[in-house]
């Protein structure tokens, strides 16, 4: 890519200079800006922000850019243009004291004017160019200059003049804005088109569905690239800001960095211990099984890490939030008040798709988030079809990946007789890197909360569905619990238990019967033991004295014997 | 015509350099005048090429331009003045019966 650039520095430098207009998003769709030099025309119906559009290139060219310049007002009175654009934050007549912005209302009333004979434009010609060289102007705003055909009926000549300005204008050097109202059948209603040849912008404001949207498109753009889709645009206190959402590519960096899920027994159910930084999540799960506080326990985790996360809750406003999630013992307030945390809360319905990405956009271009919560996803499908969540959930995926922040989203699905939940399994499976669903788990009279993980990218993962369960101190996943007939949750489970510590006392009082019994069995033979140990001892005693007898008898009788048998001797 | 002779009649031609379109103008105008007004008018000839800046006072677009700035209202008419009943209408002068 970078080698690239530079091969085609040389002839970049040859093709058309280019003037920022310092909006966001539109430098990118344009490959830089407008032309330079150039007229530019931006044509759109009636409120679609064509004078703020243009407005705005006028004033960031002076704020950021130091070029000066005069906006020459066909439409409104100066004054009422100052009061119009100080609600988008830009100080007109500071900038008019400091000399670099020149503003002229040409007015024209066609009851006043009597016109006889030949005449031009020179005295237009004259004012522009005496404002264009007192404040040295680089650039130049015409809104409206259509308007000249409703105060002048010569339309020959006015035709002939306004090409001639357009001339003059490339002549100056300045970049010019020129705004047009819609025509029916051309881009403007004057076909100012022919005209301006070099670059034109088309604003559009549609309503579909009762929702609506801005849309940009350049219609053309000499000797340049540029994005030639329809892109959505914003205009909000900081003035218009384009989004050029396809624009983006699978290129982006991965990170090995792993961020915890904010519960223990959830980290352990994968191989690393959390997600991967930069990923996707999802939690899906049908109502009522705690999605929102699954996606609260990253926030709250990412917080306590000194990770910024932006919430947006598209079901509750941040201070419902934040008091639910009191309950479930998670203080988010301590976050918010420190600024790492921001909860976002809206209607889908406040405006299209495009729009919520366009100002998620933003919110992530200036919080700068480490983790974004999105809860949840599938209330979007109430402003736009199933294609249309996706293409928006891929744009917005994409941009989170390319600044490796780490995406949650819920979605709630709808538990049908098949099982299959729409939204998640056919639009957003394939974008999401991490899946986890909750479900309900029902049974004998009950329900309960089961939690599993559908896939992990990248990462091992455990295959068990396991009881969850939310108390005051939060979510803590049980130890996985199998019965006779497959897992068992909720008062199956302690019913399991009180089953399994039954049968252990009873275990306990078994061995010890036996104990006892083979006690007595001992005590038993040990007292027959002394019993024969007795009649062995008074049978011994029976016996000692029979031999003493025996003895004294013998030595009675041995004198006598003795003698009797010395004598047969 | 008692009430003509008091009114006074104050005009501003602009210009842009010494063109064909702004010569014709002048001419125009000040033989109108010289015929219809008896000499209760002023024509102040101002050069926007030498004095831009006075070209946003009066907003002036086209040139060359005529100004009525006196009588009340001010009144516009742009283009060479060739055609002499328009001027005259345009400016609200009534001719001078001859």
């Amino acid at each position: 890519m970078a080698s690239k650039q530079n091969k085609n520095k040389s002839l970049k430098d040859l093709a058309i200079p280019k003037s920022p207009t310092g909006i966001d998003g539109l430098d990118e769709i344009t490959d830089g800006g407008l032309p330079q030099g150039r007229p530019t025309l931006v044509c759109g119906s009636a409120g679609c922000g064509k004078t703020l559009l243009a407005m705005q290139f006028l004033i960031k060219g002076i704020t950021e850019y130091n070029e000066p310049g005069v906006f020459l007002t066909f439409e409104e009175p100066t004054e009422d243009l100052q009061k119009n654009v100080a609600s988008l934050g830009f100080d007109l007549k500071k900038l008019s004291a400091s000399n670099m912005l020149h503003i002229d209302h040409v007015e024209v009333e066609r009851q006043e004017i009597e016109e006889t004979g030949e005449y031009d434009l020179e005295g237009l010609f004259i004012r522009l160019g005496y404002a264009i060289d007192k404040i040295k102007a680089k650039r130049v705003v015409l809104d409206t200059i259509e308007t000249l055909f409703g105060g002048l009926k010569n339309e020959g000549i006015l035709r002939s003049e306004i090409r001639r300005l357009f001339h003059w204008l490339k002549e100056k050097g300045v970049t010019a804005v020129i705004t047009g109202e819609r025509g029916e059948a051309s881009l403007t209603r004057q076909g100012l088109e022919e005209y301006v040849s070099d670059c034109v912008i088309l604003l559009d404001f549609r309503v579909t569905d009762q929702i609506s949207t801005r849309r940009l498109r350049i219609v053309k753009y000499r000797g340049s690239s540029h994005g030639t889709n329809e892109y959505p645009f914003l205009i909000d206190e900081n003035g218009v800001s384009v989004l050029p959402i396809t624009s983006l590519r699978l290129e982006h960096k991965v990170s090995a960095e792993i961020v915890p899920t904010g519960i223990e027994g959830l980290n352990h159910m994968f191989e690393k211990g959390g997600y991967y930084k930069g990923s996707s999540v999802l939690i899906s799960g049908t109502a009522g099984t705690a999605k929102t506080t699954l996606a609260s326990y990253f926030a709250n985790e990412t917080c306590k890490n000194k990770g910024r996360v932006l919430y947006f809750a598209f079901e509750e406003s941040p201070s419902q939030l934040v008091r639910n999630m009191q309950s479930v013992g998670i203080d988010l307030e301590s976050h918010v008040k420190k600024g790492l945390l921001q909860i976002h809360s809206s209607r889908p319905s406040l405006h299209g798709l495009e729009m919520h990405l366009l100002s998620l956009h933003k919110l992530v271009k200036d919080f700068k988030p480490d983790a974004v919560v999105i809860d949840p996803i599938s209330n979007l499908i109430s402003v736009g079809s199933i294609s249309e969540v996706r293409a928006m959930l891929v744009r917005l995926i994409d941009l989170l990946k390319l600044n490796n922040i780490t995406a949650l989203f819920t979605s709630l699905t709808q538990q049908n007789i098949s099982g299959t939940n729409e939204l998640t399994e056919e639009s957003v499976s394939s974008l999401v890197d991490t899946w986890i669903t909750v479900r309900d788990v029902e049974g004998v009279g009950e329900r309960n909360r089961g939690l599993y993980i559908l896939k992990s990218r990248g990462m091992g993962h455990s295959n068990q569905v396991r009881e969850f369960i939310i108390s005051r101190n939060g979510i803590e996943l049980l130890e996985l619990e199998i019965g006779p007939e497959g897992m068992l949750t909720g008062s199956a489970r302690k019913k399991h238990r009180q089953n399994v510590s039954a049968q252990k006392d009873k275990n306990i009082k078994d061995i010890q019967r036996r104990d006892r019994e083979i006690a007595r069995k001992k005590k038993i033979l040990e007292s027959n033991i002394e019993t024969m140990r007795i009649q062995f001892e008074s049978a011994a005693e029976e016996l000692n004295k029979l031999e003493m007898e025996e003895q004294e008898l013998s030595e009675k009788l041995t004198p006598p014997i003795k003698k009797h048998i010395k004598k047969l001797k | 015509m008692a009430k003509s002779k008091r009114e006074f009649w104050q005009l501003k031609l602009y210009v842009a350099g010494q063109t064909p379109k702004s010569v014709a103008a002048l001419t125009n105008i000040k033989k109108y005048c010289e015929e219809n007004l008896d000499g209760q008018y002023t024509i102040e000839v101002v050069d926007l090429v030498k004095n831009p800046q006075l070209a946003a006072g009066d907003q002036i677009l086209a040139i060359p331009t005529l100004v009525r700035k006196v009588p009340e209202p001010i009144r516009k008419i742009i283009g060479d003045l060739s055609n002499e009943e328009k001027v005259l209408v345009g400016l609200d002068i009534k001719p001078l019966v001859k």
